[in-house]
């Protein structure tokens, strides 16, 4: 686990009470292009199973990940892939 | 004309609107040509904005859609979502039927 990666993880916990997250740091495969930065941690991909999500359809689900990450988001995290999940799907 | 009033008035005249990084010949990000490569899949006519050319846009686009990431797909002026959510409902069937309920591609 890289910082960054803690950091969303516990961001999302506090915001969303998730029953799963797991936080993945993709940066590795995005070495050298625009938005890479030379320490990584720029591209993350975030698989998240809420019951907050339930009954809402993907842009709020992700509307909810992207809120809970607006600082990163704003800042040093270039790229975000979500897979938002109720808990019965 | 105000970056706001740009992109209302790109997504009111367009049919369906790609806010994207580059072009969909030269797209300048994975995630970009991803959606403009679904789009181009289906047959669907699109107009493309590259923000890369025009930092209000590319800034006010994020305020206008309330979300924070390119790429940014309007089909009939309602956001639809950005990469993530364009691949799952291509995957699923949902794009082909959402574009041709609102007559945008040929029913099979």
């Amino acid at each position: 686990m890289t910082g960054m990666q803690d950091r969303i993880a516990a961001k999302l916990r506090a915001a969303l009470a998730p029953e799963q997250v797991n936080v993945i740091d993709d940066s590795h495969l995005h070495a050298g292009h625009a938005g890479a930065r030379p320490g990584g941690e720029s591209h993350f991909t975030v698989e998240i199973v809420s019951s907050r999500f339930t009954g809402l359809n993907r842009v709020a689900r992700h509307r909810l990940v992207n809120e809970a990450l607006a600082e990163e988001l704003a800042g040093p995290v270039h790229a975000l892939v979500i897979r938002a999940k109720a808990p019965d799907e | 004309m105000s970056a706001q009033d740009t992109i209302k008035t790109t997504i009111d005249t367009n049919d369906v609107v790609l806010f994207m990084k580059g072009t969909p010949v030269f797209p300048q990000c994975g995630f970009s040509s991803v959606v403009a490569r679904v789009l181009d899949h289906l047959q669907v006519d699109f107009e493309s904005v590259n923000v890369l050319e025009d930092d209000g846009i590319r800034q006010e686009i994020k305020e206008f859609s309330n979300w924070p990431t390119i790429p940014q797909l309007y089909i009939k002026g309602e956001f639809v979502g950005g990469c993530d959510i364009v691949k799952e409902m291509f995957e699923t069937g949902e794009l082909q039927a959402y574009l041709k309920d609102k007559g945008l591609i040929a029913a099979a």
